[in-house]
């Protein structure tokens, strides 16, 4: 079983995410370690991209903000290095096909591979392109995580039969960022992708912000990911937000517990 | 599986919430595309709206001034709109509507393809959106104006460099958030499959009237065709007819602003490398982590940091040529132009005058040259105006 998988065996799992350097990369590793502490299940890692056509305004700004400060992948990289030498949770990228591939995709999954990420999420590379991703990913044994959302219908089951570490199902249409209500057709998704792979863990991510709608998504499936309201928690407080962002973190870990 | 490859460029690189969006504007576009009917209704609507065919001008003055081969004007200037933007926006809209789709939204650098997107709009009773980048609203105020004056509701972008790529950015990102209704008028040979063969299929009407025109007129093929590239539509437009004709030489003249050796440049083929975005895999001016580069050109429209994935592949089999033109040089061709036929041609058009200027003297003078002028350049006047240290109000 991949460690990704394995997040998902003990209950309900919460899975944060930040933006790397953002707004410096020694306050992006003091949040990832009080993340775990907090109970994180699976951390999500944000390599910034200069134009990220799937990020809301909350994302695409901490995205700028960490270019501003001269965050390169070289240096998460670096980061991942000094967290690992302690750090056991699962710890997956999220990032553009462009800073992949760019990079050298060879290069950049060996790489990932090597200071011990797990997987890999590109949101512009559906599954018509993934291949190119997902094959230098398996000789290095990462998960390329797939994506499902309120729009693929009849695409869900052919997506989850190729799923590695597990399903990211997108709640509702649009961008990321924290909404008031979310899709009333994720259940619907879930039964879909576990239809067609039932060993696969399924978690439900944009949009996420409180504890009751983490529960909700995690009562649904097998977890709930949040990334706008940390963004937003982390650009609030700065260099001073890992405390808060910890405290977040065991709040909703707590939430999605009780699904 | 991956579909809508020219070589290795192209694909689809988009959210999971486009891909049913895609595959669904794919099938209704190759039903439609030979559907007897539909190309009836669009050949109408390019005749009787847009003014087409638009005219083979041979530029004489200019021909005798250069002292080299014969120059012809392909005048898309002279469409509605202004522009060869419209022969596209015609098409997708036509589209849309048969798909049952009631809204358009549209990205826009200079204006050109906001303006034919609510033109459009208008004349098919559609709602429209039009993405901006804020710098770009402020130096094309005009051309604002006339898409609010048309019914359209124009957004103007913040994030990023506040330029094309930013408004490209936004319009991919609202029609994640609203698919059922809306079609996105994507306004170049850009982006995922199938907008970079759908546009360049609409846009080959240029090349395919080059080829009619200066058939009736000198009885043979044209030795070069010359056009400016951003995106690319209007040069795939005039480049399309004549690919398969190995004796025409095929010619991109590409905004190089400053100086390909300066950062302010949006020369991609000079500069940029290979790289996936905005839907494609192309070349993109990018720094070595991946992300985009800023861009410069005096022209908001080839103020664009990749190129068509088509392009990308007639430049990587040597088929097309690609050059890097100068803002400097494009203002002289500009004012060159204007003074010499009468015509003012649009900044982005007049880089590939510019090149034109080069390339005639060194031709003998029983060879035809055809130049697209892919718009006017009234929308320019005040900031060329600008760029030679006069201010107007417009």
């Amino acid at each position: 079983m991949s460690r990704i998988k394995e997040a998902f065996s003990h209950g309900k799992a919460f899975i944060p995410f930040l933006t790397c350097g953002d707004p410096d990369l020694e306050t992006t590793e003091a949040a990832i370690r009080a993340m775990e502490a907090a109970g994180a299940d699976l951390i999500e890692l944000g390599i910034p991209f200069s134009d990220p056509t799937a990020e809301g305004p909350v994302i695409q700004a901490a995205n700028e903000r960490a270019l501003a400060a001269g965050t390169t992948t070289d240096q998460i990289f670096d980061l991942v290095r000094r967290l690992r030498a302690d750090i056991t949770v699962p710890l997956v990228f999220m990032t553009y096909a462009n800073v992949v591939f760019s990079y050298g995709t060879e290069r950049f999954v060996s790489a990932a591979a090597e200071i011990g990420m797990d997987g890999l999420i590109l949101p512009d590379v559906p599954f018509e392109e993934k291949e190119e991703f997902a094959a230098p990913c398996r000789a290095r044994g990462l998960d390329l995580v797939s994506l499902i959302a309120p729009t693929s219908a009849d695409r869900i089951g052919q997506i989850a039969r190729e799923a590695e570490g597990f399903l990211y199902c997108v709640s509702s249409l649009g961008v990321t960022g924290v909404r008031q209500t979310l899709s009333g057709s994720v259940g619907e998704m879930i039964r879909l992708a576990k239809a067609a792979a039932p060993d696969l863990p399924c978690a439900v991510g944009f949009g996420i912000s409180t504890p009751t709608q983490a529960r909700e998504m995690a009562a649904l499936s097998d977890g709930a990911v949040v990334g706008s309201a940390i963004v937003k928690l982390m650009d609030r407080y700065g260099r001073e937000a890992p405390a808060h962002v910890g405290a977040y973190v065991a709040e909703m870990k707590a939430a999605v517990a009780r699904a | 599986m991956s579909k809508g490859r020219f070589g290795i460029h192209g694909g689809q690189y988009i959210p999971e919430t486009l891909m049913n969006a895609v595959i669904e504007l794919e099938d209704a576009y190759n039903y439609y595309k030979d559907d007897p009917e539909f190309q009836t209704e669009l050949t109408e609507l390019f005749h009787t709206y847009a003014g087409r065919p638009s005219r083979l001008y041979f530029a004489r003055r200019m021909t005798e001034d250069l002292g080299g081969a014969k120059i012809y004007l392909k005048r898309e200037d002279l469409n509605h709109t202004g522009a060869h933007k419209i022969n596209n926006v015609l098409g997708q809209a036509l589209l849309a509507k048969k798909m049952g789709k009631t809204r358009l939204i549209a990205e826009t650098g200079a204006g050109q393809h906001g303006v034919a997107t609510a033109t459009a709009a208008a004349l098919f009773g559609m709602e429209c959106v039009v993405f901006m980048g804020a710098e770009d609203t402020r130096r094309q105020a005009l051309n604002v104006y006339k898409m609010r004056l048309l019914g359209a509701k124009v957004v103007p972008v913040t994030t990023g460099t506040a330029t094309l790529k930013d408004a490209c950015s936004a319009a991919f990102r609202e029609w994640t958030s609203r698919i059922a209704d809306t079609h996105y008028c994507l306004g170049s040979v850009m982006g995922p499959h199938p907008f970079p063969t759908m546009v360049r299929d609409l846009q080959s009407v240029i090349s395919r009237e080059i080829g009619e025109q200066l058939q009736e007129k000198e009885g043979r093929l044209p030795d070069a065709v010359l056009a400016c590239v951003g995106g690319g539509s209007n040069a795939i437009g005039a480049f399309y007819h004549f690919i398969d004709e190995p004796s025409v030489r095929l010619i991109g003249c590409e905004a190089a602003g400053r100086g390909v050796d300066t950062p302010d440049t949006a020369a991609t083929i000079a500069t940029g490398r290979l790289g996936i975005f905005h839907g494609m895999k192309s070349y993109f001016c990018q720094d070595q982590y991946g992300q985009i580069a800023p861009v410069w050109s005096i022209s908001a429209g080839l103020d664009y940091p990749g190129i068509g994935p088509e392009h990308a592949w007639l430049y990587d089999t040597g088929r097309a040529e690609y050059v890097a033109v100068t803002d400097e040089e494009a203002v002289a061709a500009f004012e060159y132009l204007s003074r010499t036929e009468g015509i003012i041609p649009a900044i982005e058009s007049a880089h590939a005058v510019a090149h034109a200027m080069k390339l005639a003297p060194t031709m003998g003078r029983d060879q035809i040259v055809v130049i697209n002028i892919s718009g006017r350049g009234d929308k320019d006047c005040a900031s060329i105006a600008r760029y030679r240290g006069e201010e107007i109000s417009e």
